[in-house]
């Protein structure tokens, strides 16, 4: 009889590896993206099993959350043809297979050597009541606050580019300007214009007040 | 956990406090001019440079502090480096303005990403730590990528940004999966606790040398070595040419710095094995850059492959350091390959800076024909090309013949002769496409006979580095002397 946790692994990691696998064989891009969602979330699954909670929240919040919504706008406002992206697919396969999978192969003699293997591994776990969360907030303003420093610089880097390369003042838009429509004058719209009145006023050209 | 912290010390790193406070100032500032006043920023971004010059220079006193729990080094060899690279980035903010300043692209986020990349190679240089590293590294290459981009309406300028950007996030994952594997096997990524475990021999070398593996790949792309090279030739070419005089110059010092860092302070004891994977990028470098160079007609290409090679030969200096167990060479080829670095980014930072001279408002110097006749045009700036043509093609009593020389000392006292000739043959083959554009511009007649403008401190600055390609190259122990001395007080 497998334990609960073992028989929730193998599910998890069942569902996760079949959503990655057609995240990349997904016709439709917006498939490819919600099924990127599902191992998302049961990447985040297996992290609770291995009681790494805040990654798991994190996980869900910022890549769920945030960046997988915002990815799904874009799939959905672009119109990719992508047939048209993988028209070579096939005639490239072949070799990106070879390739790919001997280098799977060469990894996985070093990793699945004794050294990584589950025995090695501390598998203690935690008394009840001990937070991830507080650990990791801990470690995060003491030990590790330079890198933490340098991630928010990185971030403000990614805002301040972002701006540039977006923000754009285009000439041919058309503003209001409240301040000026409030401060207009009657002098500044009405032109009154004196016409002698004994001449035929020719159609369309009389200038007039409103 | 709690117990053991230490308030970090922040004396030593003072430098990087201010320039992250300026940069934040500048931003605000830059935000309340308007466009005609764009000069505020250059002139406060020069001073900030100047300004952390002055810093680190008092600050400077010799000894090995570490602080923020072992993540932040303060030595000599980075008081040295972080001298060199404000020195550069200066220069590179002097010769950029009037380009920019003609084509509308002098904004103010140009000068920020400028001093935020300065502050990523500054942490790159003091990192103590695996993770100080990588995010020192991300803060440089990002505002890189966008500084590529800078000129949005050019569609070469966006592919070569695309470019830079895929294979650089690229390279930070295999940098990253090597560290990964450096953590797994000594169970910390501080570089001196990496030594430690290496040196006690607890660490398992199998999983180690597949980190190496890794991490040798994305240095290696972050230098231009063959083969992760296939982005240099695009991005120098793509690139708007004062962005390409920053990546070209300051960035490999910084480079220098992380590898140095990584592969010598952290993992020396796996030297018999990185010091072959650095061999090959060499070898491959120094032959494929010195040859694709010959058939460029882009100057600006022609000094992408000429970068390659170059770095193929620091890497050489990088290679040489010990023989089996025996470490006597070391100082000598590193410091050999630090002022490789050095010399290199004086030499790139003034070829560039003639590019950036001659062109002017809608029309860029970047075609070999643009040097024809430019003794003609200007006899002083030709004579600063041809110093900074020579040296970079190795001709004695230039600062490039020393660098060439002192690495070719180090790789045979290293006892790679054949190596050594290897890399003698084709600088050989290289010096001509550098005498191909001493040849243009003596022996031709100008396609071009506009006169050269630039403002007085442009020309200043140029006549300097033009002078100290010379004279570094008739008194070579001064900077010689200096890399070595840094380096002794701080490996």
């Amino acid at each position: 009889m497998m334990e609960f946790k073992t028989f929730v692994f193998y599910v998890l990691s069942a569902i996760m590896l079949v959503a990655a696998m057609r995240v990349i064989t997904a016709r439709n891009p917006v498939h490819a993206v919600l099924f990127l969602v599902l191992s998302f979330f049961t990447a985040a699954g297996l992290w609770m099993l291995l009681e790494a909670e805040f990654l798991a929240i994190v996980l869900i919040m910022v890549y769920v959350g945030a960046v997988m919504v915002l990815f799904l706008f874009v799939v959905m406002m672009l119109d990719i043809d992508i047939e048209r992206l993988r028209h070579r697919f096939w005639s490239y396969l072949p070799l990106g297979a070879m390739i790919g999978l001997l280098m799977v192969a060469e990894m996985a003699l070093v990793l699945s050597g004794k050294y990584f293997s589950t025995e090695v591994l501390p598998g203690q776990s935690m008394p009840a009541g001990y937070s991830n969360t507080k650990e990791l907030g801990h470690l995060l303003f003491t030990e590790y606050v330079y890198p933490f420093e340098l991630a928010s610089v990185i971030l403000l880097v990614g805002i301040i580019a972002a701006i540039m390369l977006t923000l754009r003042q285009r000439k041919d838009s058309k503003y209001q300007y409240p301040l000026e429509q409030l401060a207009v004058k009657r002098n500044d719209r009405v032109r009154l214009v004196k016409m002698p009145s004994n001449k035929e006023p020719s159609a369309g050209q009389g200038e007039q007040s409103s | 956990m709690l117990n053991n912290f230490v308030t970090p010390d922040l004396f030593p790193v003072i430098p990087e406090i201010f320039l992250l406070t300026m940069a934040c100032v500048i931003l605000l500032v830059d935000a309340f001019i308007g466009n005609g006043k764009r000069w505020i920023t250059s002139f406060l971004t020069l001073l900030t440079l100047i300004g952390c010059a002055l810093i680190t220079y008092l600050t400077m006193d010799g000894q090995v502090v570490l602080t923020f729990s072992n993540m932040f080094v303060d030595d000599l060899l980075a008081d040295f480096l972080k001298l060199m690279l404000y020195l550069s980035m200066i220069v590179v903010v002097i010769y950029s303005r009037d380009w920019l300043a003609a084509r509308q692209l002098d904004k103010g986020e140009y000068y920020l990403l400028v001093l935020f990349a300065t502050l990523g190679m500054m942490v790159m240089i003091s990192a103590a730590h695996f993770l100080s590293i990588y995010l020192g590294l991300e803060l440089m290459s990002l505002s890189l990528y966008a500084l590529v981009a800078l000129d949005r309406d050019s569609p070469k300028a966006t592919e070569a940004a695309m470019k830079y950007f895929i294979l650089g996030a690229l390279a930070s994952g295999l940098l990253l999966y090597g560290m990964s594997m450096v953590y797994g096997a000594t169970g910390t990524l501080e570089i001196g606790g990496v030594a430690q475990a290496l040196h006690l021999g607890v660490a398992n070398k199998t999983v180690l040398v597949f980190g190496l593996v890794f991490i040798v790949s994305g240095i290696a792309f972050k230098l231009g070595a063959v083969p992760f090279h296939m982005w240099v030739p695009d991005v120098y070419q793509g690139a708007p040419t004062p962005i390409t005089l920053l990546i070209a110059s300051a960035p490999k010092l910084a480079a220098f710095a992380m590898a140095l860092r990584m592969l010598v302070y952290g993992l020396f004891e796996l030297a018999e094995h990185w010091q072959q994977m650095l061999l090959i990028l060499a070898v491959l470098s120094i032959a494929l850059g010195n040859l694709a160079a010959i058939a460029q007609t882009n100057i600006k290409r022609m000094l992408a492959y000429s970068t390659i090679s170059h770095m193929g030969f620091m890497l050489l200096g990088l290679m040489s350091g010990t023989v089996g167990a025996d470490r006597h060479f070391a100082l000598n080829a590193y410091s050999s390959a630090m002022y490789y670095s050095v010399a290199y980014v004086l030499m790139s930072a003034g070829a560039f800076g003639v590019i950036l001279l001659l062109s002017r408002a809608g029309y860029d110097a970047e075609h070999l024909e643009d040097f024809k006749g430019l003794n003609q045009r200007s006899p002083w700036f030709a004579a600063v090309m041809l110093a900074i043509m020579f040296s970079m093609a190795g001709v004695p009593f230039f600062v490039g013949f020393f660098a060439k020389f002192s690495v070719l000392l180090a790789a045979v006292d290293a006892g790679h002769i054949a190596v050594a000739v290897f890399a003698v043959m084709f600088s050989l083959i290289g010096a001509f496409y550098y005498l191909r554009v001493v040849k243009l511009m003596y022996f031709d007649a100008p396609v071009d006979a506009a006169p050269i403008v630039a403002s007085p401190d442009m020309r200043f600055l140029l006549s300097l580095n033009g002078a100290a390609v010379a004279l570094f190259g008739i008194f070579p122990d001064a900077l010689m002397s200096l890399c070595t001395y840094a380096l002794l007080r701080s490996l």
